[in-house]
């Protein structure tokens, strides 16, 4: 079962660091099986180069269960590859025919800048973080948890909203490189739950006011992040946060 | 041998923690300022140090490996997190989770840390759902609570499959929030390379960034290791790919000794391994077997569908075995079962190396229960079933998808297949009441020290102990150090044991890139994963941990001899990264099977075939091995045993059963 039968051309983006250019090679691979999964392939691929003397190719990977965000490929022009609702990782090669050309870039962003091959820097998406994507409880102020009930409903919500898992796919598949898919899901995670009412509007403010300047582009409402996101975050978050945001402008100087 | 200092408190057992955070010494917050502590690894025990750490006042440095400190392999845990609320009302209390989880461990834990872990379980879940934490609520608005094995209570929060993914961005947040204030600074794409001492103090680490390959030096007051676990020294682990013991190991050869490394633990419920590609096991937690039965084919060599094998010719072998618990026995208890069916001719699949986990009972129960909440009047078969299947969905849709995704099968439509795999590391570095390691100043939180799971971590307890050590334990503990540091300086970068940790992380990265040998770092890898799994994975024995000890010694030199790392030092150079994680895996493989070899009884995750009961379960021997194993590094592969008597004082030692 190791070996298969899949042979297959591979366009790679190599790029030896942040300053120099890049550009796409040709590799082939071969005996590839269908029950591997992409990052598996990639891994014959990197075992033939370097037995070659050749160096692998870097790309961002950790988990390989789809949780942990960091693998990060464009592939045939969609990041993450073919499949909805799955990251690269989760990707298996039964969902290419033998004989299939694949091309695999990085995700390409002016807020991501290419480290090496496929890996690129997502420090941005922890600066966004850092500038107010929390609730302000140091250690040993909670109060017990159940004093605070929160309607099933809402719980759900946010639930459904902090599924985020920050790799930035939503970024790579917008063509203004918009962050406001990622950004709008932790603004709606805490919007949604009581904890978050104190900081609502300077959270959303911060958060944005960091987002540019970080060199995100707008949103033009085209929901490709929607459709390529592999945790199904909504656009619906996007609107709860454009409405906060405006909301901000209302409420008085203290509570912004 | 020399007898280790616990540093246990004086007193009543349940005394000792309240007792000890009034008396502990404490650091003004001016002082606080002028201290500075590292802390190396960012997942739930690292991020929660940190994060709290900094509140208090201290500078704080945080590293990490990966690109972001919120992608640590915390995020993968799916299923829960214990806590003793007793929100559920069924009896369930600080003792209670105390003593289920000493029993767990088969009475290898120290009962004044597990108590401690207990008591402030429930501190945990407050502080989580302060942050924002979006746990599992029932429709009163409440949290609500599931099972998990080795328990008769109901004390596990959850949020969906994907607990770790949220307690862990909680503690993120929390670790962001510093870093946006100035008070932590993180490094991210670092790896610490070695620790430095000055006259025997922990005093700092080397680390590398991994985008330039510069070799930095940084100072601490104190050094907090929350660096996970070792269970890819099998190479196949549902660990990360990155996931590794450096750091711990590096500990190790700086004289923090090394406790009971052969503890393994070994997650009965995983997707079977498809074939020799494989980079990695996949988890299906825990959870699943409170709402699924286990089961293989009576007849042996059985190739008919699951579906169409009848009720009557299937074996329920757990519930069988274990009638009291059923499908919830502990985690070594089940997978050693598995194995047993499996090696016995039962097994399943293609490989038949898989038991079959089906959901088809409770989907029909959800269903029935559903089918009477909307007042549907004898519903059909079909419709039960639909309305059970979206309540399952709702529990666990992202864990069906997930072996749906990587199968090619429907877990809907056809029981999963699944295999025990390894899965976490009870082992780690030994470490005293306060989690200082034997080195002073030397600090080990979460899965990467030994402390609390003794030879077999019950589920839900990972989250539980990672956030209490670093939210709640060492944020009081490391006081008790530094209380009396004040007048410690900064160590200026130049310092002689700057230079000199540094040039020996030169040298050895130097000796890997020029071996210029044949065979990549995964080849060795996958050697030393076979050795691992088929000589100290579910069961060992004498004859062939003795052979490993060899194979292991033998691949050391093959690999220092003939590993290929193209590339230079100083760039990005992923193999070189792996290839530094493998020569300690290497090392650390061996001291396994030394401990293994030791440990001449049963206990937990450590199956000595010789020693067991009539019926197979484990045997242990309370005379003669009721201590904690720490070994000391030498140097040259020599170990030398230090013991740690436990002492059972509050709970009667027995054989456990789960019959």
């Amino acid at each position: 079962m190791s070996t298969g039968n899949m042979n297959l051309t591979l366009k790679i983006w190599r790029q030896k660091n942040t300053k120099s250019k890049g550009e796409l090679v040709d590799y082939k691979v071969a005996n590839i099986s269908p029950d591997m999964s992409f990052l598996e392939m990639f891994d014959v691929l990197n075992e033939q180069l370097i037995t070659k003397g050749d160096q692998p190719i870097v790309f961002d990977h950790d988990c390989r269960e789809g949780i942990c965000g960091m693998c990060s490929m464009f592939i045939n022009g969609r990041p993450h590859g073919p499949k909805n609702g799955i990251t690269t990782c989760q990707l298996h090669m039964r969902s290419f025919k033998d004989g299939d050309t694949i091309t695999v870039e990085p995700w390409r962003a002016q807020a991501f800048p290419v480290i090496k091959d496929l890996t690129v820097d997502r420090s941005a998406f922890d600066r966004v973080i850092s500038a107010g994507g929390f609730i302000s409880v140091n250690t040993g102020n909670a109060q017990d948890a159940n004093n605070l009930p929160i309607p099933k409903a809402n719980a759900d919500a946010a639930f459904e909203a902090a599924a985020c898992i920050g790799c930035g796919a939503c970024v790579a598949t917008c063509k203004n490189a918009s962050a406001m898919l990622f950004v709008s899901a932790k603004v709606s995670q805490l919007a949604l739950l009581p904890q978050g009412q104190p900081e609502r509007y300077k959270r959303v403010q911060n958060m944005v006011a960091q987002m540019d300047a970080e060199g995100f582009g707008n949103c033009t409402n085209t929901g490709a992040c929607e459709a390529e996101c592999p945790k199904g975050i909504s656009l619906e978050n996007i609107a709860r946060m454009n409405r906060d945001y405006l909301s901000a402008k209302f409420v008085s100087q203290e509570e912004a | 041998m020399s007898t280790l200092n616990s540093n246990i408190p004086a007193g009543e057992l349940t005394n000792k923690w309240t007792k000890y955070k009034s008396s502990v010494p404490l650091v003004n917050p001016a002082n606080k300022r002028n201290l500075e502590v590292i802390v190396v690894g960012s997942g739930l025990a690292g991020a929660s140090a940190a994060a709290t750490l900094a509140e208090m006042g201290y500078k704080v440095k945080c590293f990490c490996f990966q690109d972001s400190p919120r992608r640590a392999h915390s995020i993968a845990a799916q299923g829960g997190i214990n806590a003793a609320k007793n929100y559920q009302n069924d009896g369930d209390s600080t003792y209670r989770l105390f003593y289920d989880t000493i029993k767990g461990g088969d009475y290898r834990a120290r009962e004044a840390n597990v108590h401690r872990l207990a008591e402030v379980s429930s501190n945990i879940i407050d502080q989580c759902v302060a942050q924002g934490v979006p746990l599992a609520r029932e429709y009163g608005g409440l949290l609500d609570n599931r099972s998990f094995g080795g328990t008769q209570v109901q004390r596990t929060f959850y949020a969906a499959g994907q607990t770790g993914q949220q307690l862990l961005l909680g503690a993120y947040s929390a670790l962001e929030r510093q870093v946006g204030m100035g008070k932590v600074e993180m490094f991210t794409r670092h790896e610490m390379l070695e620790v430095v001492k000055v006259d025997g103090k922990a005093r700092g680490i080397i680390a590398r960034n991994l985008i330039t390959g510069e070799l930095e030096r940084h100072f601490g007051h104190a050094v907090v290791l929350a660096t996970g676990g070792y269970g890819n020294v099998f190479y196949l682990s549902t660990n990360a790919m990155g996931s590794n013991v450096t750091a711990a190991w590096k500990a190790n050869k700086q004289g923090a000794f090394f406790a009971n490394p052969c503890y393994t633990q070994i997650h009965p419920t995983c997707i079977p391994v498809s074939g020799d590609h494989q980079s990695k096991l996949t988890l299906m937690s825990e959870s699943l077997r409170n709402d699924g039965r286990i089961w293989v084919p009576k007849k042996k060599d059985d190739n008919r569908r699951a579906v169409d094998i009848p009720e009557e010719e299937r074996d329920y072998y757990l519930e069988r075995r274990y009638p009291a618990f059923g499908n919830l026995v502990p985690r070594d208890v089940a997978s050693r079962a598995a194995k047993e069916r499996c090696d016995a001719g039962y097994g399943v699949g293609a490989s038949k190396k898989a038991v079959y986990l089906d959901f088809t009972f409770n989907t029909e129960r959800y269903g029935k229960i559903e089918a009477n909440k909307n007042n549907i009047q004898n519903p059909d078969h079909a419709t039960i079933m639909r309305l059970g299947k979206e309540v399952v969905k709702e529990k666990y849709g992202n864990l069906f998808d997930m072996y749906k995704q990587i199968t090619g099968e429907d877990p809907y439509e056809t029981p999963m297949r699944i295999y025990p795999a390894v899965h976490y590391t009870m082992g780690g570095l030994w470490v005293d009441y306060n989690l200082m390691t034997t080195v002073p100043g030397l600090y080990c939180l979460g899965e990467a020290n030994f402390s609390d799971h003794g030879a077999n971590r019950l589920g839900a307890s990972a989250l539980m102990q990672g956030l209490a050590d670093g939210y709640f334990v060492l944020p009081y503990t490391i006081g008790d150090y530094l209380s009396k540091e004040l007048a410690t300086k900064a160590l200026p970068l130049d310092h002689p044991a700057f230079v000199e940790a540094e040039n020996k992380v030169k040298e050895t990265l130097d000796t890997l890139i020029n071996v210029k040998g044949t065979k990549s770092v995964d080849y060795f890898h996958k050697k030393l994963g076979l050795i691992m799994w088929d000589n100290c994975g579910m069961a060992r024995n004498e004859a062939g941990l003795k052979a490993s000890i060899a194979a292991i010694q033998q691949l050391k030199k093959d690999f220092w001899s003939d590993v290929l790392v193209p590339g230079t030092t100083d760039e990005l150079n992923t193999e070189l990264e792996k290839a530094l994680r493998v020569a300690d895996f290497i090392e650390l493989g061996e001291l396994m099977c030394i401990d293994a070899l030791n440990r001449n009884e049963s206990c937990g995750g450590h199956f000595r075939e010789e020693y067991q009961t009539e019926e197979g379960e484990a045997l242990r021997d309370d005379e003669k091995y009721a201590y904690v194993a720490a070994w000391e590094n030498k140097g040259d592969g020599e170990f030398t045993l230090h013991k740690e008597e436990l002492k059972f004082e509050n709970i009667k030692i027995a054989q456990r059963s789960y019959k």
